[in-house]
């Protein structure tokens, strides 16, 4: 049993953000344990460009954007392991993880959750029909497409507005492949604003809004699908059935934080993010346990990523330093007009920033953060989609530590 | 050139096809399986809730009684020679009404005339303390039922086959039979066989092969039933298979069952299909399960959901009144040399081998079988990682590095796992052998994170190229093609 100050669970983004704050602040004693064979995470399929506008104002690809993390883990000696799966974590912050050198296990003061997220699937979502080749969630096809130099499929149907099938849209038309049109159930896009414009306007690919697969079809590989239009409750309306001839379908249906680790070491999640319920400093319901990125929170944009990790690097150290760990007691709570806040709890000590997802979209609105009557916290935004988080300042010196703090978008 | 001369040729690698296979092997014969899919346990044997039933609900002197009881007496020692995941967990069959209670008391003496050991009624507080999941004023506890891995149940029994002598051929479906003399000669895929002795066990095609046969009357009927698979986070809240009571004619309604492997799975419910290869899933149908299932099992919600399948039971029917029949088992004078299997639906799984042993006694009527002392009724699975100790993983790893690659996460699948799935006698060549022999896939996010691998997987070892790997049937390529060819030298 080896001792670590910090054990981070993943080179994503996420853990490599954080693994080199944690080492600027001096905190040295720290592994980052890989499950691939490189670091980097899921950017390395993301070959398109668009990242680090608001880290490094420069539109980088997803290597590119990992590359500086990843030089700074490299010159700075911070220390990781490639090709290493974290199979435990407890409660009391042992780590046990396996790899081809056998089973390895650490006790650590910290641990950093930075597992990311995986994809919703046909089967999460009940989509009926046969069950043929050809069928795939749009990350896999990335990685297909973008790490194995492998083509899936010819003529393309893709379920779901996510962004990952915006940007995969674009790749099979580049790459040859015909797209034939995307549907999304809700009655707004899931994407980015510019994700819709660059990948399917662009190329002339319609996108049909309210709309979802009700049928699949085919023995071997898949031969077509059937679409209908939904009413607001996302049932399909007969009569407005359409077929599509297609053999390839392409799912863009979502993100879950990826939390079995988490729930192996009896972390509290939250049923709206699928993430660790978390206080300002981003420690959960357990002592010594952290999570930052998007197996807190699914992202938008990587840079947010980035930032969140390294906020939750310097609490790490500031609990080192104070030795004390978490004893957030104020909840955070939001009304329906808004999907879901992180923190969800805060010890109402110290400054942090909130983020929160609006439900709908909506125009000229203001975020209203209420303790009572008391309005602490406000900003004002001209427009606001689900796609894109809302981020905003909370001063502690406001907070009222017997009363919970209220959320309204209005 | 490969003699396909047999003293016995098998139409069909389903449950069924497997478990004559391995008892046929016990003799000095040459035996060949044929099969038209690219694996075995394509069909409906892998289609199924994965019970080892009891038999309780089986007409008294019936063949479906009589092997379900002699199949659940001796699985324990089936699962042992074979290596295959099973536990006998029992079974409660619940009711809340006067009505339920007459048809529980009803099934109660059913089951006792076939000789189902253990039956007991218990009550509320019984039940509460059995599984507190389950719902009802009282039950029929009935302790020998069981729950298998269906799909490693029909693969050992193949592998066991195999081991044992027997060939068998894939991509081969049987286009037709002609009787010459003493011999058929059977045109399969694009080969042609010779065999003395024919056994039809081709399911839900048993029909069409009957009719090739030249033995002509027989119908089925496809009572079709879809299913929810659940998380296996799921699985805490139940503990064995909770059903509610039968109706008059012994059906009962959607159930919630755990499976061996610790998921749970909801149905299935009932409907005609006429089409043999109708395993689809249909909107209608899953919002009932949706409905159904919750009554029964409180669990039931969205965030548990990970896959849909369906199966179907081809019962044997009476042509002219419709009525449901018994198994049929027939070697007819008219017909020598063939014997017949029509209408092998549940309990197929359970009655497997008692089945089996019908078929080889059918033969036996007519020649003498020579035993074979070499049969070795053992046959050893893919250990799963896992399921092993801190200890014993340390011990797998440092024999074979491949035990510490993990490559499916969800159900810690490792890359030693898959390779022996596919270098096994009777390895798997598709993506979905893979995961009916592994697991992998098998998790809540389906392949998100293992498929890529698999399939390089595959490629490496089967040294096939993209567009050559399938999903699960014949023609299911998965790839068309690289996205760019790479040149030499570049």
């Amino acid at each position: 049993m080896e001792n670590k100050d910090v054990i981070i669970i993943g080179g994503g983004p996420a853990g490599l953000a954080a693994a080199v704050q944690l080492y600027k602040l001096g905190i040295t004693n720290i592994l980052i344990l890989e499950r691939e064979k490189h670091l980097g995470g899921i950017l390395r399929q993301c070959i398109h460009d668009g990242f680090g506008l608001q880290r490094f104002g420069e539109s980088l690809s997803g290597p590119e954007y990992a590359q500086r993390f990843i030089d700074e883990v490299r010159e700075l000696n911070i220390p990781y392991m490639t090709e290493v799966t974290v199979t435990e974590v407890t409660a009391g912050r042992k780590v046990t993880a396996i790899s081809r050198r056998g089973v390895m296990e650490f006790q650590a003061k910290a641990v950093a959750l930075t597992m990311g997220c995986r994809e919703r699937t046909r089967g999460a979502i009940s989509i009926p029909g046969t069950r043929p080749a050809g069928v795939y969630t749009a990350g896999v096809a990335q990685s297909y497409m973008n790490l194995a130099n492998i083509m899936p499929g010819q003529e393309v149907v893709i379920l779901g507005s996510g962004d990952i099938g915006l940007i995969m849209a674009r790749r099979l038309t580049l790459e040859g492949a015909h797209v034939k049109a995307v549907f999304e159930v809700q009655p707004y896009p899931s994407g980015l604003p510019r994700n819709i414009e660059q990948c399917l306007n662009d190329y002339g690919i319609p996108l049909f809004l309210s709309h979802t697969v009700v049928d699949v079809k085919g023995h071997s590989r898949l031969e077509g699908v059937t679409v209908a239009q939904v009413d607001e409750q996302y049932r399909p309306i007969p009569g407005t059935e359409q077929e599509y001839n297609c053999d390839t379908l392409i799912l863009s249906v979502g993100l879950i934080p990826e939390n079995e680790l988490s729930l192996g070491a009896g972390l509290t999640l939250d049923s709206r993010t699928k993430g660790a319920v978390v206080d300002e400093d981003y420690q959960t319901s357990c002592t010594g346990i952290f999570a930052a990125g998007n197996v807190l929170q699914v992202h938008d944009l990587v840079d947010f990523v980035s930032i969140e990790a390294e906020r939750m690097a310097l609490s790490i150290q500031e609990c080192f330093l104070s030795s004390q760990f978490g004893n957030a007691e104020i909840e955070i709570v939001v009304d329906a007009s808004i999907s879901y806040s992180v923190p969800q709890k805060t010890t109402g000590k110290k400054d942090f920033t909130l983020s929160l997802r609006p439900k709908r979209p909506g125009r000229n609105c203001t975020v209203f953060v209420k303790q009572e009557n008391v309005t602490i916290a406000r900003k004002k935004f001209a427009k606001v989609l689900p796609a894109e988080m809302i981020q905003l300042a909370i001063p502690a010196e406001r907070i009222d530590p017997e009363k919970k703090l209220e959320i309204t978008l209005i | 050139m490969r003699d396909n001369t047999y003293d016995i040729l098998i139409i069909g690698g389903g449950v069924i096809g497997s478990s004559v296979a391995r008892e046929l092997s016990r003799y000095r014969l040459r035996i060949g399986v044929l099969e038209k899919e690219l694996d075995v346990a394509c069909g409906n044997s892998c289609r199924n809730t994965g019970m080892l039933h009891a038999g309780f609900t089986y007409k008294p002197g019936s063949l479906k009684a009589e092997c379900a009881v002699e199949g659940n007496r001796e699985f324990d020692q089936v699962a042992q020679e074979l290596d295959i995941p099973f536990k006998r967990t029992g079974k409660v069959v619940v009711g809340f009404s006067d009505e339920d209670m007459q048809n529980i008391l009803r099934f109660k003496r059913i089951g006792e005339l076939n000789g189902v050991r253990g039956l007991e009624m218990i009550d509320k507080a019984k039940l509460n303390q059995i599984d507190n999941s389950a719902g009802g004023e009282f039950a029929l506890y009935s302790p020998d039922s069981g729950i298998l891995n269906p799909m490693l149940y029909n693969i050992a029994l193949a592998e066991n086959a195999h081991q044992n002598g027997v060939d068998f051929f894939f991509d081969s479906e049987v286009k037709a039979i002609k009787r010459q003399g003493e011999h058929f000669q059977v045109t399969a895929g694009d080969s042609v066989f010779s065999s003395r002795w024919i056994v039809n066990c081709a399911g839900m095609h048993c029909v069409t092969i009957s009719e090739m046969l030249g033995l002509h009357g027989h119908q089925v009927k496809g009572f079709k039933g879809e299913y929810y698979v659940l998380d296996k986070k799921a699985s805490q809240f139940m503990n064995i298979p909770v059903y509610p009571a039968p109706n008059a004619k012994g059906g009962f309604s959607t159930h919630a069952t755990p499976t061996v492997d610790g998921n749970i799975l909801v149905g299935p419910d009932s409907y005609i299909t006429e089409d043999p290869d109708d395993f689809a899933s249909t909107r209608d149908h899953m919002q009932g399960l949706v409905k159904d299932g919750s009554a029964i099992f409180k669990h039931m919600k969205a965030e548990y959901f990970i896959r849909n399948f369906a199966g179907t039971r081809w019962k044997r029917v009476d042509p002219e009144t419709g009525d449901v029949l018994d198994f049929l088992i027939e070697n007819r004078d008219d017909h020598p040399g063939v014997v017949n299997l029509i209408g092998i639906e549940s309990p197929g799984l359970t009655c497997a081998l008692p089945i089996a042993r019908r078929v080889v006694a059918k033969i036996q009527e007519k020649e003498v079988l020579e035993v074979n002392n070499d049969f070795n009724p053992y046959r050893k699975g893919i250990v799963r990682f896992a399921e092993q100790s801190k200890e014993r993983k340390k011990e797998l790893i440092a024999t074979d590095p491949d035990y510490g690659e993990i490559v499916c996460r969800c159900e810690t699948v490792t890359r030693a796992e898959i390779v022996q799935a596919i270098n096994n006698p009777l390895g798997a060549v598709t993506l979905t052998g893979i995961k009916n022999r592994t697991r992998a896939c098998m998790g809540r996010c389906q392949g998100g994170y293992c498929e890529t691998r698999i399939t390089a997987l595959i490629q490496e070892q089967c040294k096939v190229r993209e567009h050559e790997v399938m999903y699960q049937h014949k023609g299911s390529g998965m790839f068309i093609g690289k996205v760019r060819e790479v040149l030499d030298g570049e």
